[in-house]
């Protein structure tokens, strides 16, 4: 996944003094070995109807057992997100869908498990947590003929019950977002706290996380507008787009004299439109009650505390101690891809076997995007070739030669490689006379250096590189050309 | 007590002594079953079948002397809303007329595993919603001590099928009092235990707080051994309790002696005077058998009945909602899947239901809620604080178990509030998660059965069988 986070701010700026305020609902399917309710597996992908069992399809009688292992993913979810975790309360949500089995959603309502939480993002902007609960998800329909893909119109629908009462946990945010880099942002490291809490594998194309975005707009200090609710947003560059786009669009409605109707708005990413979906009025009266199958879920503190002790470094404090190893700016795209790949400890790997820490975070990122937490390269190899960079021995571009070969093969003596090659980085009389050589083949470039003109040394620049057959070390050509203008 | 039928003690023994053999008990009852059932209608389904081929394993490993369990060979019917695997079960509705369960609830694996030999599936008020077995499907139950009256209900089949001797045992199941009355107007014992003591575990729902299964039996002791083998803890039901079923049929023995015994100082209006005289005889023998009376309060009691037909419907109107024709029993076809479930629900379910469901969706409302779920719930609490504090001077209650002897077919039918008065004396049990039981204790008018209830607290149940025990003696 391309980096959402670190990336310069591009954000929308709404005309006229309007601010977006964005609450983002994100469900997550819990990554367990069987659903939140029952024995029945909790794997996707597999035929239609065949991760069921009686409780999965609500036949009568059957009753639902709580998922030890839900509760503490969910547990550890909570804490990762700087939650309290409180005993709870399971209620129905009642309402007819043929793929909701029992017609009522176990569902956790006032008192959830996770509450009041936090999440940081660049900048030092705070993002409130409402509370992370654990609910289980629906079962999922297909619907044939008609031309929508939707149920109305259709001629029959078919319904897969394998991912009912698959575990979710749904995190919802404070309206604390103001525009859509943040949302992505708040997205993009919710992802990488999930992965490095081990809650799920957060995977938005298989539906494993799925993200709902309120937005209202306002003029800056005055009280929240109304708000419409967006579904089906489901990559982090839709959360942008739709954000982008309904927060127009609603400032076009406010500018011409309209007002905003509360409602549930569905994201076309095809068009990168919303269009209404169901207006409030039409709301489910979702009858809740406290669930009479259930009892009280209590982890008590031991059990906390005892999963707190186990939570793995989060995100934030790894990027913290990548930025202090590197010198790295903890925002910079650099330290959050590297991070968000779980190699920091790798970066740290090679600067244990000596290597210098600033080559070998840009080494990582660029060799090492389609390798997991662990690439196969030995550290002490990597090491070897920020010696060789760093002292000057090589180019950067020589460096990135042999960093390729090392990759392809698993490994590899830089030295030995470099000397195969010819990389020998050429010593500082032979570039002097190329520069020399330059100056005398461009005297206009050259006068225009000596006048201060900086831009003009690119053209030098260029000339000797090419002279060198990028054998030169652009940094001791740089220096050269400094001295000789004096 | 009837003595026309053989108890399941005796059958436990008898089979065991080698006097007789599974098979030929299991015949019996058949026949029975075969002489009566066709003018009592106790049966939605008779598994003569399979109950003749478990009768014949059991007497074939017992003759191999192989341990068969504690209920080995004693024919037993269960309440038609308890799953059974293969077999229909249909809480006496035709929107689930057909289907067949793929799973055994907790309390037949227990049974089966106790060697009881399951004779059939018995007719219900459907989905346990009544007072008189009328709400059926199927047609209505007949009481058969007097076959133009009713059994009681909702478990009317289980009660009658005891009563009838088509079974030497039974299950039901007790929401607002839908074990006890039945066999207080079928003179038989019917227990409703302490919520949590047996598993809900494949029940099919109608109140998940408030349903609890319980036996019928003909004597004290015989239910006390089903207990035994139906109670403890069910890893698969949330609310069962963590801990094992206590011992009954070992304090049955130990009298009443010094036991305090409360009586309702007022007693509610409508009891007939024959059920008040045999109530007082109740009390009169337990004194005499060493007991003190003391007289109880439980200033809540008046508004049970209405927190009761709030929150029974409320849930039932969550849990019935799954019979919506899609995955399985009836389904209507229709243009789209709006009118399928109107259609199907609308065909599928009786006008009992149909009023419960409306009212608990009303009760459930936005808007609606605080006025009347919300309320019921502090009922719940104001009725649970009545009895500890009544519990404080007392160690059982005793009541009627129902304001009437059994009434007449038809009678009470066409007036919902009259029947729901049936149940006055059994709902502030199952609001507050208590234990209680009816015992045959004489007969009133029409010279049918009277039943007296013993109402304990939470985990009361061996206090509670020691009483009934000693009215067993005195009746």
């Amino acid at each position: 996944m391309s980096n959402a986070s670190s990336a310069p701010s591009h954000a929308t700026v709404l005309p006229n003094g309007w601010e977006m305020v964005i609450g983002l609902e994100v469900h997550v399917e819990l990554d367990t070995k069987t659903k939140l309710f029952s024995a029945s597996p909790n794997h996707f992908g597999d035929e239609p109807n065949t991760n069921i069992d009686p409780v999965t399809l609500g036949l009568p009688g059957a009753l639902p057992v709580i998922n030890r292992r839900a509760v503490e993913l969910a547990i550890r979810l909570g804490l990762a997100l700087n939650c309290t975790v409180q005993a709870s309360t399971f209620h129905r949500k009642n309402y007819f869908y043929q793929d909701l089995a029992k017609a009522y959603q176990i569902t956790q309502y006032d008192q959830p498990i996770n509450i009041d939480g936090f999440m940081m993002l660049p900048g030092d902007v705070r993002i409130g947590i409402e509370r992370a609960h654990l609910e289980e998800d629906t079962g999922k329909s297909t619907h044939f003929g008609g031309t929508s893909g939707r149920i109305h119109g259709s001629d029959y629908s078919l319904v897969d019950f394998n991912r009912a009462g698959v575990p979710l946990v749904e995190i919802v945010s404070r309206p604390d977002i103001r525009n859509a880099d943040q949302a992505r942002q708040y997205v993009s490291e919710l992802r990488s706290i999930l992965l490095a809490v081990g809650a799920s594998d957060a995977k938005m194309e298989e539906g494993s996380m799925r993200c709902d975005v309120n937005v209202s707009v306002r003029k800056a200090g005055e009280p929240f507008g109304t708000r419409c609710e967006i579904k089906n947003v489901n990559s982090i560059r839709a959360v942008g787009k739709a954000i982008d786009y309904e927060a127009r669009r609603q400032v076009d409605v406010l500018e011409s004299g309209g007002t905003i109707r509360q409602e549930t708005r569905h994201w076309d990413d095809a068009e990168g439109r919303t269009h209404t979906l169901r207006v409030k009025e039409d709301a489910d009266d979702y009858r809740y009650f406290l669930e009479p199958d259930l009892v009280l879920l209590d982890p008590g503190t031991e059990w906390v505390e005892s999963i707190r002790a186990s939570l793995p470094m989060l995100p934030a404090a790894r990027r913290a101690r990548l930025s202090q190893l590197t010198g790295a700016d903890k925002e910079s795209e650099a330290v959050y891809v590297i991070v968000e790949r779980g190699q920091d400890d790798f970066v740290q790997l090679v600067a244990d076997a000596g290597g210098e820490p600033a080559r070998a975070l840009v080494y990582v990122q660029q060799a090492f995007s389609e390798a997991g937490a662990n690439p196969v390269v030995p550290a002490k190899d990597l090491a070897a070739l920020t010696l060789l960079e760093r002292d000057a021995k090589v180019t950067a571009t020589q460096a990135k030669t042999i960093l390729a070969e090392i990759v392809a093969n698993g490994g590899g003596d830089a030295v030995a490689i470099a000397a195969a090659k010819g990389f020998e980085a050429l010593d500082t009389s032979a570039v002097e006379a190329m520069v020399d050589a330059a100056i005398a083949a461009q005297p206009d470039a050259w006068a225009k250096y000596c006048a201060g003109e900086e831009k003009a040394m690119g053209a030098l620049v260029g000339a000797i590189m090419k002279s060198s057959q990028g054998k030169a070390d652009g940094k001791v050509v740089t220096a050269l050309l400094q001295k000789k203008r004096g | 007590m009837t003595s026309e039928f053989v108890s399941v003690v005796d059958i436990v023994g008898s089979i065991r002594e080698g006097k007789t053999t599974a098979s030929d008990v299991l015949e019996q009852h058949l026949a029975r079953i075969d002489k009566r059932e066709t003018e009592i209608h106790a049966f939605n389904h008779v598994m003569a079948e399979s109950a003749r081929a478990n009768a014949a394993s059991i007497d074939a490993d017992l003759k191999a002397g192989k341990e068969r369990g504690p209920l080995a060979g004693v024919p037993i019917a269960l309440k038609d809303n308890m799953c059974t695997r293969g077999v229909p079960t249909t809480c006496s509705s035709k929107i689930l007329e057909g289907w067949k369960p793929p799973y055994d609830a907790t309390v037949v694996t227990r049974l089966q595993q106790a060697g009881a030999v399951i004779v059939g599936k018995t007719n219900l008020d459907e989905f346990a919603m009544g007072s008189s077995t009328e709400n059926s499907a199927f047609g209505p139950t007949r009481n058969p001590l007097d076959a133009s009256r009713v059994p009681g209900g909702s478990s009317g089949g289980s009660a009658a099928a005891v009563a009838a001797g088509f079974a030497a045992a039974s299950l039901g199941s007790d929401t607002g009092g839908s074990i006890r009355q039945p066999a207080a107007l079928c003179g038989v014992v019917g227990v409703k235990p302490t919520y949590g003591m047996v598993s809900r575990q494949g029940l099919v729902a109608f109140a998940s707080s408030l349903d609890q299964i319980g036996p019928f039996t003909h004597t004290v002791a015989d239910a006390a051994l089903l207990m035994e083998v139906i109670g403890g803890h069910d890893p698969l039901d949330s609310t069962s309790l963590n801990q094992p079923v206590p011992s009954l049929t070992a304090v049955l023995g130990q009298g009443v002696k010094g036991m305090r015994i409360g009586r309702l100082a007022d007693m509610p209006d409508g009891c007939e005077p024959e059920v008040l005289a045999r109530l007082d005889a109740a009390f009169a023998a337990l004194k005499a058998a060493g007991a003190t009376i003391v007289d109880i309060a439980l200033p809540s009691l008046s508004y049970c009945l209405t927190a009761y037909y709030l929150v029974a419907p409320a849930e039932a109107s969550s849990n019935l909602a799954r019979y919506d024709g899609v995955r399985y029993g009836l389904r209507v076809e229709s243009a789209d899947l709006i009118s399928m479930y109107g259609a199907t629900r609308a065909a599928g379910f009786g006008a009992e239901v149909k009023r419960r469901i409306m009212l608990g969706t009303y009760a459930l409302s936005a808007g609606y809620y605080d006025a009347y779920y919300g309320k019921a719930l502090k009922v719940r609490r104001l009725i649970a604080n009545d009895f500890a504090a009544a519990y404080q001077s007392c160690d059982v209650i005793l009541t009627p178990t129902s304001p009437t002897v059994a009434f007449p077919i038809g009678e009470k039918t066409s007036d919902p509030l009259t029947m729901y008065l049936c149940d006055i004396f059994t709902i502030p049990t199952n609001l507050a998660g208590h234990a209680a039981m009816s015992v045959p204790f004489g007969t009133g008018a029409h010279s049918m059965p009277v039943g007296v209830q013993i109402l304990a607290p939470a985990l009361g149940e061996p206090t509670m069988f020691r009483v009934a025990a000693e009215l067993e003696r005195a009746s």
